[in-house]
Parts: C-alpha cells; structure tokens; sequence
C-alpha cells in the first residue's frame, strides 16, 4: 500500500504506451457504439445461407466451396471496415473538433496516431475472429472436419493484410479528404492484388517509361499477393511456416513506414 | 508574480483558396505578457485574433512567426500541457460518450487513476451546474450550453495551474453565466490563473484584473482595466426613463439641451444626458408633455467605450 504523493503532479503519471493504449480502447469503443460490428450479422446470414444451401446439393465439393467463399468474405468483410472506417478516424475527429481538447492534454500527436490504428486493428481482431469462427462452424457443418483448422493460418494472413490497409486508410486520410482517401485506398487494395503481375507486365513492355512506371508501382503499393491462401486452403493445405514468417515481417515494415510517415504529415498539421 | 504566458512576436497568415492559395494575416506580431494568479481578459471583436492566439498557444495550428511560452516551457512541449487546461471556443466532444464517460476518459489521458478521476468527475459536473441526471446522457443529445459547461469541466480535470477558456460564457443561460462566474472567480482564489477570451462587458468588468484588447490581430492595449478604463476619460452620464409621453413629442424639447439623446421605448422614451444638471430639465419637458418618470439611473458607458474605441 502506498501512501497519496503530495506532490499533484506525481498523480498525473501516463505513460507513452498508457495514454496509447487508452486511445485505442476509446477508438474500439467508438466502432463498436457506431455499430461497425453489426456487419458481423450480415456475416453470419451470408454463410449458415450457403451452408445450408451447399448442404442440400451433395456434389462432395461443399467444405472447399465454403472455404473460398468463406475466406472471400472475411477478406471483403474486413476490408470493407479497413477501408471505411480507417479514413474516418482521423478525420472525423478533425471535422467534429475533438482534436482541440485531446491536444490540450499531454498527448503527442503520434500517440493519437498509434492509438487510433492500434484501436482499429483490435476491431478488426475482434470482426476476423468472429468472422473465422462462423466459416468454421459452417465447414463443419457441411462435414469437412479436416479442413475446420487449416483454415486459420489464411485467416491471419487476412487479418495481416488488412492491418496493412488500415494502414493505408489512415494515411491517406492524413492528408486528403475522407471520400479521396476511400477511392485511393480501394485502389490499393485491387491493384495490391495484382502488382505481382504488374511487375511481368513492366518487363513485357517495351517502353522504359512503362517498365519504371511499373516497376514504382510495384515496389511502392503493398503486395498483397503475399497474403493470399485461399485457393491452397480449399485443397486443405496450410502455409507453411517460413510464409507466415515473411508476410509478418513484410506487414510489421510496411505497417511502420505507413505510421512513420501518417506521423509526419500529421504533425505539421493546423487544426482549423 | 511569476509572468506564465510570454507571447513573443507571434503572427499567423492562413491561406485560403485551393488553387491560388492566397493569405490571409490573422495575428500580427503579438507580444504580450501575463502574470499569473489573475483573470486576464483577451479582447476583441469578431475576428480580432482571439481565437487563433489560443489554438497557437494549444499547438493546434502553427504560427508563421514568433514564440510563445506556458509556465516557462515552450508550447511545442506536450509535457507541459499536464499543468494547464483549455476549453474551446463552442466545444464538441465525442457523440458516442456519455458526459460522465469523457470526463473518465480524459481523466485517463491524464494517468488520473479510477478513484481519482470518478471523484473530479463528480465534483467538476456538479460545479459546472451541469443536472445530475445529465451525466448518463449521450453527449450527441446536449445542447450548446450543455456542451459548453461540459467543456469547462473537462478543461479543469487535471487540476490545471493555468487555464485558457475562450468565450466560456457562450451559450449560456443567465443562470449558467452567474454559475460560471462564481467558478472562475473561485479559480482565481485557489491560485489558478485564468486566461479567457470574451466580448461580454459585463463579465470582463465583472471578473478581469487585467486585459488586452486585440484589433485586426495587433495589440491595441493592454493593462489594468482600471486604469484603462481612467485612461479613456470615464464620463457619467444619465439614463432617464419616462412613461406616459412618445419620444417623438419631447425630440423638439431636448434638442436644447446639449448631449442628449432620446430613444422611444414600448411604455415612452428613454433619455440619456451626460450631465447630472441636466436631469432636472429633462424631467421639467416630460412633465410638460403629460409624462411620468420611471427611474434615472448613471450608465457606466465606460467599458463599452473603451471596447468600441479599441476594437473598432
Ligand atoms: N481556418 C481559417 N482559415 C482562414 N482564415 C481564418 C481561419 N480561422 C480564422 N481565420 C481568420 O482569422 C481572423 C481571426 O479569427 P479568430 O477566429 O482568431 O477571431 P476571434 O477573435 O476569435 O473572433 P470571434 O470573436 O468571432 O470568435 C479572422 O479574420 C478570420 O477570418
Ligand atoms: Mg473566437
């Protein structure tokens, strides 16, 4: 038991990763007020839907269908609130002017940065891990015992990739509005898919403009492919190990240079 | 006593327009210095400044120029702003939150610990006037003057040694302003200083020890208010009120009597002379004209005045 400081100012003690951390909370309780988690019902129709749809129809192929259509959603699902939630979060604290009375306090602009990707990332934690869940129970339910916990390793490849577009999200919203942000954020999304294939294109093409055009891309945007299992998931193969290490790693240095510069922008910025 | 805001120089352009980005000079080249353990009063008209020297001295916007200090640090640091408190100029806060819920919330930015911050919770709402029942209530569903007392309250969470409230009296019933009076005056007498930005006469007479007085973002004067206010030749004058006659019928009549004015009134007129002699006369010409008297009374016009000749 220790005895009350004289001192006031021994009171106000937060810590960096205090105050982070009560940002993030405050962050998952906003979505979570805002009703982000009810597409969980929407969810959970679409797959007991097709579940019992494929259930009746007995071509054999129901556990691989569920898979892929399962692991689409999840990848949408999430995307969906990476996307449209992450170009709000920042910005709609700007518009409201909530900002003035958070950065009257102690709080540096990082934290708030940090806490408010870290707060959507839990939401999305929350969302993937409901989400992973109903496919599971709808493979088993159409019988696919063997296939019920291969599944998890594509799931958290999603859940990476979706981290990273959070990461994106907010960027873009550091500094463009938040409908801009969305598109440019979409954009990222699709053509993260296919920069792999970008990179042939550039090395088909015969311009130099459009091989470094290319090639820019390519090097720039996420490669998201790097976060894609779900066909080799339907044929009841798991990534292998040394793949999961790769895509965290990939996503944890994508994700910090993402912050770093959400960072930099943010910090010059005038709340007006 | 110890000077706790020194604003060096500080000037602020915005630029406005997207292609053509053209600017626009809010502050210019702002020196000021307060002096703690007082209320300073930070006047001005619409437009003055007032609002973009708070939100620099918060580190909410950048200034172009210049440099400022709170309790001896510079504003860029966030350490410093666990010793002071700021209430925005018509604040907005989360919708999601109950009023309870953000003073809890900030009381946690802060490190204020559970206990702790439940008690300032409660002690903060109730002094701020705002109703018990109030306190459970999502803030989406507050009105202005709710908001407003709910900022107040959170601006003093962290039992702040300087405070920056700009206008605190907005949006508030007459109620709230004697309450929010009453708090800022106690403030004062616990050794907070407080540094508010107002266009209300009433409260600045009321509560200021000192002020400033900004116009078109520049410093037009600064000082004891008594002092200014002697400076600007405090003159009494009289206010006459009159029934039972219209204020067309005594125009002809008081044009004699140098400096003054009639203004009709729903029940007669009201008179204004700046002489104390001229009181007799005036009641003499609305007698004459079948009028009855209401009540004379001196008008201190001085603060207005002063407000009027700085500002405009
Ligand atoms: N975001 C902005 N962009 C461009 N100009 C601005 C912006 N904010 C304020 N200004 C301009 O800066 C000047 C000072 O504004 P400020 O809000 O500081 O005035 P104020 O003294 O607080 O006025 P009020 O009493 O109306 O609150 C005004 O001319 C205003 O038009
Ligand atoms: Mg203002």
């Amino acid at each position: 038991m220790s005895t009350q400081p004289a001192n006031p100012e021994a009171v106000l003690q937060s810590t960096f990763f205090g105050r982070i951390l009560t940002i993030a909370r405050n962050t998952f309780r906003e979505a979570v007020r805002d009703r982000v988690l009810y597409n969980l019902v929407l969810f959970v129709l679409l797959i007991t839907a097709s579940a019992i749809f494929l259930g009746e129809l007995t071509a054999g192929q129901e556990a691989r269908t569920i898979v892929n259509l399962g692991l689409g959603a999840v990848l949408l699902f999430g995307a969906f609130i990476a996307i449209f939630v992450g170009v709000s979060l920042v910005s709609k604290e700007i518009e409201k002017r909530t900002v003035y009375a958070i950065f009257s306090k102690p709080i540096g602009r990082a934290e708030f940065i940090l806490g408010k990707y870290f707060g959507l990332c839990l939401t999305l934690l929350v969302n993937v891990l409901v989400m992973g869940v109903g496919v599971t129970l709808a493979i088993l339910y159409v019988g696919g015992r063997e296939l019920a916990l291969t599944i998890w390793g594509a799931i958290f490849l999603i859940y990476l990739e979706l981290a990273i577009l959070t990461a994106v999200a907010i960027l873009f919203s550091s500094f463009s509005s938040p409908a801009l942000s969305a598109l440019l954020s979409f954009f990222v999304f699709v053509i993260g898919h296919f920069s792999a294939s970008l990179n042939e294109l550039a090395k088909n093409l015969g311009s130099a403009a459009a091989v470094y055009f290319f090639r820019a891309i390519y090097y720039l945007l996420p490669n998201l492919s790097n976060f894609t299992f779900r066909t080799e998931t339907a044929h009841g193969l798991a990534p292998p190990a040394a793949m999961l290490a790769g895509a965290t790693a990939y996503a944890v240095v994508y994700v910090a240079i993402l912050l770093i510069v959400t960072i930099l922008v943010f910090s010059r910025r005038n709340f007006k | 006593m110890q000077t706790v805001v020194e604003i060096e120089n500080l000037t602020k352009d915005y630029e406005v327009g997207f292609w053509k980005k053209k600017k626009v000079r809010a502050l210019d080249s702002l020196t000021l210095d307060v002096a703690g353990g007082q209320i300073f009063g930070f006047l001005g008209g619409n437009g003055a400044g007032k609002t973009t020297t708070i939100k620099i001295l918060m580190s909410l916007i950048f200034a172009t120029e210049g440099r400022a200090r709170i309790l001896g640090e510079d504003i860029s640091n966030v350490a410093m702003r666990r010793r002071i408190g700021y209430c925005p100029e018509n604040p907005y806060f989360y919708d999601y939150l109950k009023a309870s819920e953000l003073m809890l919330y900030f009381g946690e930015l802060f490190g204020l610990d559970k206990a702790k911050s439940r008690q300032k919770c409660e002690e903060l709402l109730t002094k701020v006037g705002l109703a018990e029942k109030d306190w459970n209530k999502q803030l989406r569903k507050f009105s202005k003057g709710m908001l407003q007392r709910v900022g107040l309250a959170q601006a003093l969470i962290n039992d702040p040694e300087i405070v920056f409230l700009d206008e605190p009296m907005s949006g508030l019933d007459p109620i709230g302003r004697r309450e929010i009076r009453e708090l800022i005056a106690g403030l004062r007498e616990k050794g907070t200083t407080v540094f508010m930005s107002t266009h209300i006469l009433s409260d600045i007479e009321a509560l200021c020890d000192n002020v400033a007085i900004l116009r078109h973002g520049r410093l037009a004067a600064t000082g004891k208010l008594d002092e200014l206010l002697s400076d600007a030749g405090e003159t009494q004058s009289f206010e006459i009120n009159v029934k039972g006659v219209a204020a067309d019928a005594l125009r002809a009549d008081l044009a004699h009597i140098a400096g003054a004015t009639v203004a009709a009134k729903p029940s007669g007129a009201n008179i204004q002379v700046s002489d104390e002699r001229d009181v007799d006369r005036v009641l003499e010409i609305t007698r004459a004209h079948g009028g009855r008297l209401v009540n004379v009374q001196p008008v201190r016009q001085s603060l207005e005045e002063l407000f009027v000749r700085e500002t405009g």
